[in-house]
């Protein structure tokens, strides 16, 4: 009796014009915690489809769980054999209680038309007691945190008798907290038998978690390795397949005084006495975990998440920042964190996306746009800022991730912007893709932008930026010259103090 | 207690306690046991409506056609009475299969083309009406059988009144009041009562887990269309004649006196209580009006404001209470 | 590369075919010239109405209160108009009159749009609940200020508006180009016009981008509600009368108008060209049943089975371009 429990071998998968998945081997033991990585377009997720049997692979694969072989391997069989995939979203149902969202599945299996909530509350008790978790039974889930979301999606997983759960990206929204105390319950389920597959991008969680890591380049396994024979810089190497040379660059400050000027800038439940100060054609660091006020304290300059208290002097003179408007009047530009949703209109053409932040710009002597402008608008900042794209008209969705951030990129700067607030603007996007964002950042500040870049990776900031300030529950804890610290030594100060 | 009054359904009531009391000031003979009966049975059939008309909300849908096939369904049955006699059976029986038939047809269109149910509805209500006016030469129909009047009044228990007038709980109002009890044991104590309130808080997420959406959508149009045929029968009962244009009209009405109730247009929410509420409030303010000699042409103008003000009231407190999630624990 | 054109297309084929259709059943009768004036005079009052309904749409909203709108518009300035105008007032007194009663319709209904404007933008309501709120008020207050009644008797000059003829040209028609021409300038050149297509597609987006979402959905309903009332002026100098509850159909066929046009009901989609070509065949369709002596109920139906079918096909259409992409 091996200790595998799912084996897949010789796994392959064609999607027109596509290969998604080439001759894949990949196999579980029991009981282990397991993480896929890979880059966007990996393959991860066409994998995990195909072992949950939602898709099926092409022909001449072989899949074995718990010993037995399957020939024609459906979801229902996954099921049976005690695979459960937890999705990013987490399919939960926010207007419905805890304890139907968590017995609901198991209530839907035994195909009892009536159901009592006596018997949804031991379900869910019984689930929640297995992880020693306590979450109120009758409050919906629209109204508990995100992190207790998890442990109710976990929860409704375990009221079967699952073997692997699978996990995508789980922990994308939690705080350092969080993530913690899930690994927690992730290694009790451990020694309860159950095995966890993580996909996960943040690759300092992986090395925490996994026992073992298996690597997926362009769908092929580059292989399975143990965790500890593996750390960051392997691992991309691994996922990218090229050694990434890094430089750093130090940014040329361009001035004596301060663009901008904040004084104890604070906003209850959000950050508390915020001062800092930054000069044009300086790249200005800020980062910290997820949860300690980063992304607030932008929108708080961005005018969407006013400040309650505090000053901001712009240019030396006191300003009020109240609604988005007021930071634009400024110069104040923002690329947000979430690009999908907040920072492009996906269905909508590329030009028109481009152009949204400078449309009273274009405008003739009559007041309407003029689109001789408008064109040349568009085509300028497509060619500075390189972006591939087979029709102006094609809509912004059909770009890849690195090009949907040139556009976002490009909408801002066309607004002359004289300070550029990025927040995470290399997330998901590949490493060949960020160096090239991170060539257009410096460009910009050659030219005078002050830049403030905001972001959870360290070496990201630290590559980058020319002083580093350390956020921690809302406040700054530590200011860093980047020519005078190191990656370590940030990065010790952010894991010390949570 | 505290869980209760922050729910939309506890300002409903407490509006209309408050109405209640102006009212009763006003005029005294509102908070008689004879007119309450009465508003009862009156609004009936509305409140049958609006049972159907939550279930399509809570699952994310909503219908617009269920006055149409009120219509379609009573007028049959009345067609069927007058002209081959029949039986009580009958006259459940006939509205009730058409009334599904109908409303299967909207879900279908609904489903197997993915067609939003506003333009379906919009649709179907004017395909089932248009139709109907056409092949009744848009005739009001009169000569209903003998029995049919009488089994309208019906009453569970009777009282006399000061003038030695007769009234009582009407069998229409139970009628009422066993549908909303069955209405809500489906959805509280039936999977599918759980899977249509699932299917409107996250559709994927009822796909995934396990709940048959095609049965749940068939239903719930089913369902709405089951309601409007008792309804259209009820309606045919109270006065006992049957018109094409007695119906057509009211949908909004009573579609505004669910969301009043607490329903939610985008799905998932929604409670029989509040549904009653609802329709409570609509009937009072009708009947107050009527009471405090408030002419009846004011109505809409009334009911206009009521919904504008509720939604608007309903909305800002969902703001308030977005504003309240804490989004990082300062120190 | 064409297929921005393609709907565009797709349309001109189908109206030159519901025309033949029309004709084949109608025969000689179709061709005559006064049913094409007929035409060209019904077909504005349902194409201002369907663009107000447009642009609320392309805001991913909806408008129930466009009709309401109306009817309120026009009762308000056929009581000015038959109150105010008595059988001895005379050339400029009657003008200035007339002139009142006609800004007075429309500034009723643009107020009820920056009511439906606020209401959406400021408040949060959604649209369906909002404009539903104010159809039955407006509703309300037309049966108040009627009683039920109808108000009739224009003069000559409030008649020529609906019913005149300019340079063989119907003056309603007139009106409509004008009305499509500037909806589509709106649309097409001016940023309010840009920001309302994207909000349809994903007002979270333009708000981070800058953009005032409040004003632009305001002036989204304002311009809705403007539209209605230039529709209602139009309207009771045609049935030279206005009252509580007229043209409920309409409502319907605004939809119609609009979904056929190529709007998307998700909003973000859609343009002026098209609807416009919607409405002529809507128009053929509807001279022709008419021709045919078809009930008038019979012709509702018909239009309820025309909307079902259009949204079929273009969900047939999109899975067909869907495996193709796979």
């Amino acid at each position: 009796m091996t200790d595998v429990f799912l084996s897949m071998k010789n796994i392959s998968k064609r999607y027109v014009g596509v290969q998604a998945l080439d001759g894949v081997d990949f196999e579980i033991r029991k009981g282990e915690i397991h993480c896929l990585v890979g880059e966007n377009g990996s393959g991860k997720s066409t994998l995990i489809k195909i072992i949950s049997g939602a898709v099926a692979p092409d022909d001449s694969s072989e899949i074995m769980i718990d010993g037995q072989p399957f020939q024609n391997y459906q979801a229902i069989d996954s099921i049976h054999k005690g695979i459960e995939v937890i999705y990013q979203d987490l399919s939960l149902f926010p207007n419905l209680p805890v304890a139907e969202n968590i017995a609901l599945s198991q209530l839907i299996s035994e195909g009892d038309r009536l159901i009592n909530w006596k018997d949804t509350q031991s379900i869910a008790e019984k689930a929640m007691a297995r992880i020693g978790v306590k979450i109120p039974l009758d409050a919906l889930v629209e109204e508990i945190a995100i992190a207790d979301q998890q442990l109710v999606a976990i929860c409704r997983a375990l009221t079967s008798d699952v073997k692997l759960l699978i996990m995508d990206e789980p922990t994308s929204s939690l705080t350092k907290k969080e993530v913690d105390a899930l690994f927690e319950v992730v290694k009790d389920m451990q020694s309860h038998g159950i095995a966890t597959l993580f996909v996960s991008h943040k690759l300092n969680e992986v090395l925490q978690i996994a026992e073992r890591v298996t690597v997926l380049r362009d769908g092929k396994i580059v292989g399975t390795f143990p965790s500890n024979e593996l750390d960051d810089e392997k691992m991309t190497m691994l996922m990218t397949g090229k050694k990434v040379e890094y430089t750093k660059y130090l940014a040329e400050i361009q001035g004596e005084r301060p663009l901008l000027e904040v004084k104890n800038l604070s906003k209850r439940g959000n950050f508390k006495d915020i001062s800092f100060r930054i000069y044009p054609g300086e790249i200005l660091g800020i980062t910290g975990l997820l949860g300690s006020g980063r992304t607030e304290l932008a929108l708080a300059l961005f005018g969407v998440n006013p400040a309650d208290s505090g000053e901001i002097l712009f240019d030396g003179g006191q300003v009020k920042i109240r609604f988005i408007q007021d930071a634009t009047r400024l110069g104040i530009s923002y690329v947000p964190e979430n690009r999908l949703v907040q920072g492009l209109i996906m269905p909508q053409p590329v030009h028109k996306n481009l152009i949204l932040t400078i449309l009273s710009k274009l405008l003739n002597r009559l007041g309407l746009i003029d689109s001789h402008k408008m064109q040349d608008s568009v085509q300028k900042w497509v060619n500075e800022l390189a972006i591939k794209v087979p029709s102006l008209d094609s809509p912004v969705q059909t770009l890849s991730g690195g090009n949907q951030q040139r556009v976002v990129l490009a909408k801002w700067i066309a607004t002359a912007p004289k300070i550029l607030i990025l927040d995470g603007p290399t997330i998901g996007i590949d490493v060949a893709a960020k160096s090239a964002i991170h060539e257009i950042i410096r460009n910009l500040a050659k030219e005078g932008i002050a830049i403030l870049l905001i972001s959870d990776e360290v070496p990201e900031v630290f590559q980058n930026c020319n002083r580093i300030l350390v956020m921690h529950k809302g406040r700054f804890i530590a200011e860093y010259d980047a020519a005078q610290t190191s990656i370590e030594e940030i990065q010790n100060l952010i894991n010390l103090s949570s | 207690m505290k869980k209760f009054f922050s729910r939309h359904e506890a300002y409903v009531l407490m509006v209309i306690v408050i109405l209640s009391i102006i009212i009763t000031l006003i005029n005294p003979s509102f908070f008689t046991l004879e007119n309450l009966f009465d508003l009862f049975k009156s609004y009936s059939y509305l409140g049958i409506f609006a049972i159907g008309v939550l279930f399509v909300l809570i699952s994310g849908g909503i219908d617009i056609s269920f006055s149409a096939i009120a219509t379609v369904a009573m007028y049959a049955m009345a067609v069927y009475l007058i002209r081959f006699g029949g039986n009580i059976f009958l006259t459940f029986l006939i509205p009730a299969v058409i009334g599904i038939g109908l409303g299967m047809i909207n879900a279908s269109i609904i489903y197997f083309f993915n067609i939003p149910s506003i333009i379906t509805t919009i649709a179907t209500l004017n395909i089932y009406y248009g139709i109907l006016v056409v092949l009744s030469g848009g005739k009001w129909l009169y000569g209903l059988p003998d029995w049919f009047r009488q089994f309208a009044e019906l009453r569970a228990f009777t009282l006399t009144n000061a003038e030695g007038g007769q009234y009582g709980l009407s069998i229409i109002t139970v009628m009422w009041f066993v549908i909303l009890l069955i209405a809500w044991l489906i959805l509280h104590y039936t999977l599918l009562g759980r899977g249509i309130y699932a299917m409107g808080g996250s559709p994927p997420s009822a796909k995934r887990a396990g709940f048959n959406i095609l049965f749940q959508q068939m239903f719930v149009y089913a369902f709405m269309g089951l309601m409007a045929g008792i309804a259209g029968m009820v309606h045919a009962m109270l006065v006992q004649t049957v018109a094409p244009n007695a119906i057509v009209g009211k949908e909004l009405d009573v579609i505004a006196a669910v969301v009043l109730g607490g329903a939610s247009l985008t799905g998932g929410t929604g409670t029989i209580f509040g549904t009653i509420l609802g329709i409570a409030l609509i009937a009072i303010l009708s009947n107050g009006m009527t009471l405090m000699r408030i002419p009846s042409f004011w109505y809409n103008v009334i009911i206009g404001l009521v919904v504008i003000i509720s939604v608007s009231f309903s909305v800002y407190r969902r703001r308030q209470r977005e504003k309240q999630t804490i989004l990082v624990e300062v120190e | 590369m064409y297929r921005k054109y393609l709907e565009s297309i797709i349309l001109v084929f189908v109206m030159l075919g519901v025309f033949l259709l029309m004709w084949i059943m109608n025969g000689g009768e179709f061709f005559r010239s006064a049913n094409f004036q007929s035409m060209a005079f019904q077909l504005p009052e349902l194409g201002i109405l369907s663009l107000a309904m447009m642009v609320t749409i392309l805001t991913a909203g909806i408008n129930l209160s466009i009709i309401a709108s109306a009817n309120i518009s026009g009762i308000v300035a056929a009581i000015i108009l038959t109150q105010l105008i008595k059988p001895e007032t005379t050339g400029l007194s009657e003008a200035l009159i007339i002139l009142l009663a006609i800004l007075a319709g429309l500034s009723v209904a643009a107020v009820i749009g920056l009511l439906n404007g606020l209401l959406i933008a400021v408040v949060g309501v959604s649209p369906i609940l909002a404009t539903l709120g104010t159809m039955i008020l407006m509703n309300g207050f037309a049966i108040v200020l009627t009683k039920g009644y109808v108000i009739s008797g224009f003069p000559e000059a409030v008649l020529f508006i609906g019913n005149g003829i300019i340079f063989g040209i119907p003056m309603p028609i007139i009106i409509f180009a004008i009305c499509a021409a500037v909806m589509a300038l709106v649309l097409n050149s001016t940023p309010t016009g840009i920001n309302i297509y994207m909000i349809g597609s994903n007002p979270i987006a333009t708000l981070f981008s800058g953009v005032n979402n409040r004003t632009v959905l305001i002036r989204t309903y304002l311009l809705s509600g403007l539209y209605a009332g230039v529709a209602a002026i139009i309207m009771i100098s045609r049935f030279n009368s206005a009252k509580a509850d007229y043209g409920e159909s309409y409502l319907l066929m605004t939809v119609l108008a609009s979904v056929l046009g190529g709007v998307s009901a998700a909003g973000g989609f859609g343009k002026v060209s098209g609807l416009v070509i919607a409405l002529i065949i809507l128009q053929i369709v509807s001279s022709g049943l008419n021709l045919m002596r078809v009930n008038n109920f019979l012709t509702i139906a018909i239009w309820g089975m025309i909307l079902i079918l259009v949204m079929v096909v273009k969900y047939l259409a999109e899975q067909v371009q869907r495996r193709r992409a796979i």
